[in-house]
């Protein structure tokens, strides 16, 4: 167990103090921490991958969180077929990831796909999806959207149905409006479920990789390059593992730093 | 009176379009999917997209004959199966050790190996297994998915441990039990549907993995995520192949899927919720 997670961890730190291409003769050169410094003060597709990242988890967040919170509310209902319903809520986020990419990928073709031919059903104009610098982070938000909202429903849906029910008759009681009592009701009770539901999401986008690879492989250009595509790359394209290693320890860093301010959230939340 | 009955009539349609909107949503691109894997090329390539078509079955022939799929499907179950096997072996008594013995020091280790990106770990064992020749085996991919495999099978069944009752455990102890006794006797064959329940969840975990796959594996031992990858790139356009090998690829996971789903957030949220 050790040995299959520590180790590892620990050889990546060690290897980011070098100067190392996997493809040259000499072995790893110690440098200290220049790979760290050059990568903070020169590197031209760090800071931008890593607003990039960023940017696509808060919106993946809210997005998935938002949808979420409405459709559990939705499957809380008794309704004719509901267990059927929450069985099919499953399906993408279980679904084969790099294969849903693809299938959606044909969806977003710019010319004969399906996702356009419903725009222009509509009465509006046609999408460029993956193929525009600038639409491409949000047709991949799209895409993460749909595969993960799901499991947020699920979560929230699970906090929602252990909520005790006094609280709701009392301020129907009161008089209340359905819409005050999500707001001054389910919300508050609601707060340390849906933080965690955005710990596991925010974990998740954070390292997001296998939909953009398959779709974009960061592209147009640099314009879905995350930092998880951008320390691939570095890895295992240009093989500059002394490098990516610095780049690998800042970005763990990133995802146990925002965990930690969420769970610090939680903690204040109860 | 009669408003009020509208009102309510109105709400139960807002309710039923939104509900049934979403899981159109949701449902979609998995129709897409399967209907385009049953198109021609020339149906496939139509514009508008065409609903009614003559199936054909030309793509699953295709894909099975000449992409050989038969192998990487092969590959890709004795991969899930081994990485679960092993997984198992080592994670059921450690999850024991965790959910008795309050281990929180190797719960929080756990707990930042889901934290962890995956590639973390790739860069060591790439070097690792180029030095040992290794790569392009079933036992360096295997090692590769028990990263994500293990954490996983520990922290679900840590949490359905911890649903045994202790008392039944300590009844053990007092008939003369040793520990190990409890365990085997007691504890295993009550957690046993929870360990099946993981051990599906760990094989979906290590058959969707991708990453690992894509650097570890190579001609000998590639898994289907990455084969059907390679496919979009020797022949982007033929979208029925494609959609083909992703139905192959997508529906055995949606049929564990349903076995398990009562268990699918508890795996997917490291047993943090039992849902």
């Amino acid at each position: 167990m050790v040995a299959l997670m520590a180790f590892p961890l620990a050889y990546t730190a060690y290897l980011s103090l070098h100067e190392w291409y996997a493809s040259s003769v000499v072995g790893p050169a110690f440098v200290g921490l220049k790979n760290y410094l050059a990568l903070l003060t020169e590197d031209e597709r760090f800071w931008p991958a890593l607003v990039r990242t960023l940017e696509f988890t808060i919106g993946s967040v809210i997005l998935s969180v938002g949808f979420g919170f409405g459709i559990a509310h939705l499957l809380i209902r008794r309704f004719p077929g509901r267990g059927l319903a929450r069985t099919i809520f499953l399906l993408p986020m279980i679904a084969t990831p790099v294969a849903m990419a693809l299938v959606w990928m044909t969806m977003m073709s710019p010319t004969i796909g399906v996702l356009n031919y419903f725009l222009r059903s509509l009465g509006l104009p046609a999408s460029a999806w993956v193929a525009s610098p600038r639409t491409v982070i949000a047709s991949l938000l799209l895409v993460e959207t749909w595969m993960w909202t799901p499991m947020i429903t699920l979560i929230l849906l699970a906090g929602l149905s252990s909520l005790p029910a006094e609280p709701f008759e009392s301020a129907l009681v009161d008089g209340a409006s359905g819409w005050q009592v999500v707001w001054h009701v389910t919300l508050p009770l609601m707060r340390s479920t849906i933080v965690v539901a955005a710990l596991f999401r925010t974990i998740d986008a954070l390292k997001i990789f296998d939909i953009v690879y398959v779709m974009t492989e960061g592209g147009p250009g640099f314009a879905s390059e995350t930092l998880n595509l951008y320390v691939f790359q570095t890895s295992f394209k240009y093989l500059h593992l002394g490098y990516a290693s610095a780049l690998i320890v800042i970005f763990f860093s990133i995802v146990l730093g925002a965990s930690l301010l969420l769970l610090c959230v939680r903690r204040s939340a109860v | 009176m009669s408003a009020h009955v509208r009102s309510r009539a109105l709400r139960a349609a807002a309710f039923w379009l939104l509900l049934l909107g979403s899981l159109g949503v949701l449902v979609f691109p998995f129709a897409w999917m399967v209907m385009g894997s049953f198109k021609t090329q020339a149906e496939f390539m139509a514009y508008p997209p065409r609903w009614w078509f003559r199936p054909t079955l030309d793509n699953y022939t295709n894909v099975f004959v000449r992409n050989d799929f038969l192998k990487f499907t092969v590959n890709s179950l004795i991969i899930a199966l081994g990485s679960t096997g092993l997984s198992l072996v080592l994670g059921v008594p450690a999850a024991y050790g965790i959910a008795r013995y309050r281990q929180t020091g190797l719960g929080m280790l756990l707990l930042t190996a889901r934290m962890a990106p995956g590639i973390a770990f790739l860069i060591p064992w790439f070097i690792l297994f180029s030095k040992l020749r290794m790569v392009d085996t079933y036992p360096a991919v295997m090692l590769a998915h028990m990263v994500v495999v293990l954490p996983l099978v520990i922290w679900v069944l840590v949490s359905f441990f911890e649903d045994v009752p202790r008392d039944l455990e300590e009844a053990g102890l007092i008939d003369g039990c040793t520990v190990l006794g409890v365990f085997r006797r007691i504890a295993l064959p009550l957690a046993r549907p929870g360990i099946v329940s993981t051990a599906i969840l760990g094989i979906i975990a290590s058959w969707n993995n991708f990453i690992f796959s894509l650097i570890l594996a190579g001609n000998s031992t590639r898994t289907l995520p990455v084969a059907i990858f390679n496919f979009v790139s020797y022949d982007s356009l033929n979208w029925g192949g494609l959609t083909a090998a992703s139905s192959i690829i997508t529906l055995p996971v949606l049929a564990m899927a349903f076995l398990v789903q009562k268990h699918i957030v508890r795996g997917l949220t490291f047993g943090a919720l039992k849902g």
